[in-house]
């Protein structure tokens, strides 16, 4: 049964004094909230600190592909049987996060026959199953691909909510006495003795600062980790590597489909709910901040998802994202006997200069092997406080929260027309999102010691991820959040232009088409009626 | 709809084509020009005096290759059409207008609707205050509006009306239907002054009546004893059905042929320089000769203008269309950026006489013409002057269509 609400709350930093706790963990990726979850089982106290919200890094800007591993059997077979281990296992705790559509893995003519040659008996190699299909027959299980298939093998991918796993992983840490602070960021390090005394917080919202004082520290910052380490003083070469995704108005194919071939740019489709999603691409950056969507990637990808998928061509596109994979070069702090290839951990105080006893960092990896990084990242700081239980991530099933309940695509409408309320407006109407749902997340977010902006709340729900790309769900929302007081003087024009340009961030790159007259008739009203480019003076006055 | 009335002013026997566009979506608000220079977003009490300095910085803009009069023809032409047909706007002729926004922001605006006269007194006053909003009509809260004017605006206050009658979501096209009973305008009236409380103000949104506004108005006005002012809604918007209304009633009236319901199909220029459409539903059709056409087909929303991945086209005649080199130059990457975006400003490029020209400059028909938000090298977004934009260049266009030899010589074959 899920857990109620209540359980997710919040103990505010207090004003005197440093917070103190056993562990704290930098980072509300699906990292650090899944590591929260393991020490929490394991019966070790912490606190995850996030900068901004759950999610706000790549685990919120990914595929959502829960691997079965064989895309990887050529380029890393570790990771390749990783995934293949994790992957089955989640399907078995998080059954609730996890749409298990399967897989396939196509190659049209003029993709490189060595490698499809060689697919079968790399997939053998790592225990991952490849049943090979027919042309006739893949076009059967999916109608969309393209008539040039030339080989086609049906694995056991599946699509993941990264949104829910989180939040589900969080809450159910909060429940047994773990805690969260979002929009804290983690600002400097106070250091004595080869260790971290205290570690040093700004509060986002409020500008105020804080120490918490933890016997350990786990760096779990995704793409951020290096910049967090060198507040330590610690050195972690890491390099950005950005990745571009679309989202497709419909959903496109039933299960998840992969180009045949060695990884490349734009050769995955996963169905999210309602909608498919076609990416990647994999551009170095320079920093994991300021990133966008750009609109060579776009164009590079769907020119690259039409050769197996022709509709891709045409189709409509309702967004795109993007986000940042840390690659490590690790040093000789990494830990290769406990880490495979595919995520690193290090341990600060085997640094040859610099050294720090209690500081841990994880990073790299994937979504699919989160819980096996939480586990190793858990081992290591057990050892480290020479305390705590074994790890039960690997048998425990995650609990299903209402925390992460609304991201799910349709469930909002279903549970509208459930309950049949009349007085109960939908305020966004593209995706069916209720008043109701509205106040839940008003209420979560208070539990969590954060007020109910537009942003947190569109991350927590479908709203402003329809057609409509937030013209009226924006305004009817803001509205909503007036009128039952959850806001109060002119806030409104600031949260509106902040939810506006995040959406606008993934809309630009794909204004075309009808989603360029949509994207008209958003800054018609926005800008032309209402004036929200413009300093909201009295323009009289 | 505005080339097609001052065609008619005009005695030129005319054909309007097309299904209803943005029109239903219009607040109302007629603007004229808010905004200029753009970047610094800089607002003009004076319309004049920002025409005066866009046609200096901007020469392109359609704006300066009007001539003033024809401006002003054009308002008064657009204004008289509207109030004679029982829709009255009023404009002060040498300054724009205070009006109030959902979000509570304020705008600059040149003609509005008489029933949204009184909010810019109100604002300049800002005497005691009540603003009304009605439970169940989505997006739009009294509170958000005075949570905002407060600043400037202490005397404001706020009250929710409900409406037994309607239960569930109020669509303001409902609520406008159910406010054109005049008991029911009675009844919002006594609700209404039980909390006057000395509001010597009251603003409400835009739903006091849909066809028949004016006097549903006048009667909750006099009961109030208080000056009365609607503000603009969300989509769909009861003033853009008001002005979509009186157009298609009154345009057949001074013997424009409105074919609504049909769509221009198919354009052609033919050898013998003839314009040639084909109009149809979405099964059958026919074509028409004209002796000459004006354009005022819109941009991507209306779709006189269509967005590939690549380049933008202008859909019946394939005209050239001034547009940025590449799709990333379209939009920045900030939707608010103070520059506005580049796309804006792509569109069809005219002569002194408004024909779309070639890259050299020359029309490409002598008797083709374009209007409205069609036209390139305007951003009527960010300069706050698509309805201007529309009735003066409609205006103009049809001006220069005028001293083309008279006669329109349709031609039907089913
Ligand atoms: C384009 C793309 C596609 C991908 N697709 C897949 C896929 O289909 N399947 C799969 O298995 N994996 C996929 N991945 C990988 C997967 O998304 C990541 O491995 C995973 O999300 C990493 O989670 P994390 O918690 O380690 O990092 P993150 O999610 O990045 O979390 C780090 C967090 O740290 C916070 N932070 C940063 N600095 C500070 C500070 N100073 N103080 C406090 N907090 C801070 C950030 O705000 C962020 O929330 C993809 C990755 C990318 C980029
Ligand atoms: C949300 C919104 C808010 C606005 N707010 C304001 C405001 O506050 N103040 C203001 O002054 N203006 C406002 N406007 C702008 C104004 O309403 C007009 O959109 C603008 O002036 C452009 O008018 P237009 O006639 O050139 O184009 P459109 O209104 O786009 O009209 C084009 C017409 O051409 C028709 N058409 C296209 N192709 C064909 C074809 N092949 N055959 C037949 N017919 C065809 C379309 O159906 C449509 O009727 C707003 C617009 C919107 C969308």
């Amino acid at each position: 049964m899920a857990p109620p609400l209540s359980f997710i709350q919040q103990r505010e930093p207090a004003g005197d004094g440093p917070l103190k706790t056993t562990v704290l963990i930098i980072g509300g990726g699906v990292t650090g909230t899944g590591l929260a979850r393991d020490l929490a089982l394991r019966g070790i106290e912490s606190v995850v600190v996030e900068k901004r919200d759950v999610n706000a890094g790549a685990s919120g800007a990914n595929h959502g592909l829960l691997h079965s591993g064989a895309r990887y059997v050529a380029s890393d077979p570790a990771a390749a049987a990783e995934c293949r281990r994790e992957s089955l296992r989640l399907k078995q705790l998080a059954p609730h996060c996890i749409e298990d559509t399967g897989g396939l893995f196509v190659a049209v003519a003029g993709d490189d026959e060595n490698y499809i040659a060689d697919f079968p008996g790399l997939c053998a190699r790592c225990g991952i199953k490849a049943q090979p299909l027919d042309g006739r027959e893949a076009r059967e299980m999916e109608p969309c691909l393209s008539e040039r298939l030339i080989a086609a093998y049906r694995v056991a991918d599946a699509a993941i909510d990264p949104f829910r796993l989180a939040l589900d992983n969080m809450a159910h840490a909060v429940q047994l006495g773990g805690r969260l602070l979002r929009f804290n960021a983690v600002v400097g390090f106070n250091l004595a003795h080869q260790r971290i005394r205290s570690v040093v917080l700004r509060d986002d919202i409020t500008g105020r600062s804080q120490e918490i004082e933890a016997e350990v520290v786990v760096n779990a910052a995704g793409a951020w980790a290096g910049e967090v380490a060198a507040l330590a003083g610690a050195r972690i070469p890491l390099l950005y590597s950005k990745g571009s995704l679309l989202v497709t108005g419909t959903r496109i194919a039933q299960r998840v489909i992969n180009r045949l071939r060695h990884p490349s740019d734009g050769d995955i489709l996963v169905p999210g709910g309602t909608v498919s999603i076609l990416g990647t691409t994999s551009e170095r950056s320079a920093s994991p901040d300021a990133i966008y969507p750009e609109i060579q990637e776009v164009d590079r990808i769907i020119d690259q998802g039409t050769a197996m998928v022709p509709m891709l061509a045409t189709t409509r596109y309702i967004r795109a994202y993007c986000g940042v994979r840390p690659l490590v070069s690790c040093g000789e702090a990494c830990d290769d006997r406990s880490v495979s290839r595919g995520f690193a951990l290090i341990d600060h105080g085997q640094a040859d200069d610099n050294p720090l006893d209690n500081f841990l960092t994880i990073t790299g990896g994937k979504l699919t092997t989160y819980r096996l990084m939480a586990e190793k990242t858990a081992d290591r700081v057990c050892q480290r406080l020479g305390r705590g239980d074994a790890c039960r991530t690997q048998s425990e099933p995650l609990p299903d929260t209402v925390a992460g309940r609304w991201t799910e695509p349709g469930l909002a409408p279903r549970t509208w027309m459930e309950r049949g309320n009349p007085g109960d407006l939908l305020l966004c109407e593209c995706e069916m999102i209720p008043q109701a749902v509205v106040d839940d997340l008003v209420r979560t977010l208070a539990r969590q010691g954060g007020a109910a902006s537009l942003k947190a709340i569109g991350l927590r729900s479908r709203i402003g991820k329809g057609p409509c790309q937030g013209t009226f769900c924006s305004q009817r929302v803001a509205a909503y959040l007036y009128d039952r007081g959850v806001w109060q003087d002119d806030r409104g024009i600031d949260e509106l232009r902040a939810f506006l340009r995040e959406r606008w961030r993934g809309q630009a790159p794909l204004l075309w088409d009808i989603s360029l007259a949509q994207a008209e008739l958003l800054e018609a009203t926005h800008c032309g009626l209402f004036g929200l480019e413009l300093d909201p003076v009295d323009p009289g006055g | 709809m505005a080339a097609s009335l001052f065609a008619a002013l005009r005695g030129i026997d005319t054909i309007q084509v097309g299904p209803v566009g943005t029109l239903p979506f219009a607040s109302g608000l007629l603007d004229f020009i808010g905004v200029h220079p753009v970047r610094t977003g800089r607002w003009h009490p004076n319309p004049w005096e920002a025409i005066a300095q866009l046609r200096q910085d901007e020469s392109d803009h359609p704006y300066a290759v009007m001539t003033t009069r024809e401006m002003r023809t054009a308002w008064k032409q657009m204004l008289a059409f509207l109030t004679d047909s029982g829709l009255p706007y009023v404009a002060h002729p040498e300054r724009n207008m205070r009006m109030i926004n959902p979000v509570g922001t304020v705008k600059l605006t040149y003609a509005v609707p008489r029933s949204m006269m009184a909010a810019d007194e109100a604002l300049r006053r800002r005497p005691p205050c009540l603003l009304v909003d009605f439970a169940g009509l989505k997006g739009f809260s009294a509170r958000q509006i005075a949570a905002r004017l407060k600043l400037h605006w202490p005397a404001l206050r706020t009250t929710r009306l409900p409406i037994p009658a309607l239960e569930g979501e109020l669509q303001p096209e409902r609520l406008a239907r159910f406010l054109e009973r005049r008991d029911h305008c009675r009844e919002l009236a006594k609700a209404i002054k039980s909390r006057l409380a000395g509001a010597q103000a009251v603003g409400l949104p835009a739903v006091v009546g849909l066809h028949r506004a004016g006097p549903h108005f006048d009667l909750i006005q006099r009961r109030l004893g208080v000056p009365l002012f609607e503000i603009p809604t969300l989509l769909p918007s009861v003033p853009g059905r008001r002005l979509l209304d009186t157009f298609s009633r009154q345009l057949p009236r001074l013997g424009v042929r409105t074919w609504y319901q049909y769509a221009v199909k198919q354009a052609q220029i033919r050898a013998d320089g003839a314009l040639h459409f084909r109009i149809g539903s979405a099964a059958d059709g026919f074509w028409v000769q004209s002796r000459a056409a004006i354009l005022a087909t819109g941009r991507f929303l209306g779709r006189g203008l269509h967005a590939e991945r690549t380049a933008i086209r202008e859909n019946l005649f394939d005209l050239p269309v001034h547009q940025p080199d590449k799709r990333g130059q379209w939009h920045h990457k900030d939707l608010l950026h103070p520059d506005g975006h580049a796309i804006n400003r792509a569109g069809l490029m005219v002569d002194a006489r408004f024909r779309p020209v070639d890259k050299d400059g020359a029309p490409r028909h002598p008797r083709l013409f374009a209007a409205g938000s069609i036209l390139a090298h305007q951003d009527w977004v960010r300069q706050k002057c698509g309805s201007g934009l529309a009735i003066t260049s409609a205006y103009a266009a049809v001006a220069a269509c005028a001293q083309i030899p008279r006669g329109l010589e349709g031609t039907h074959a089913p």
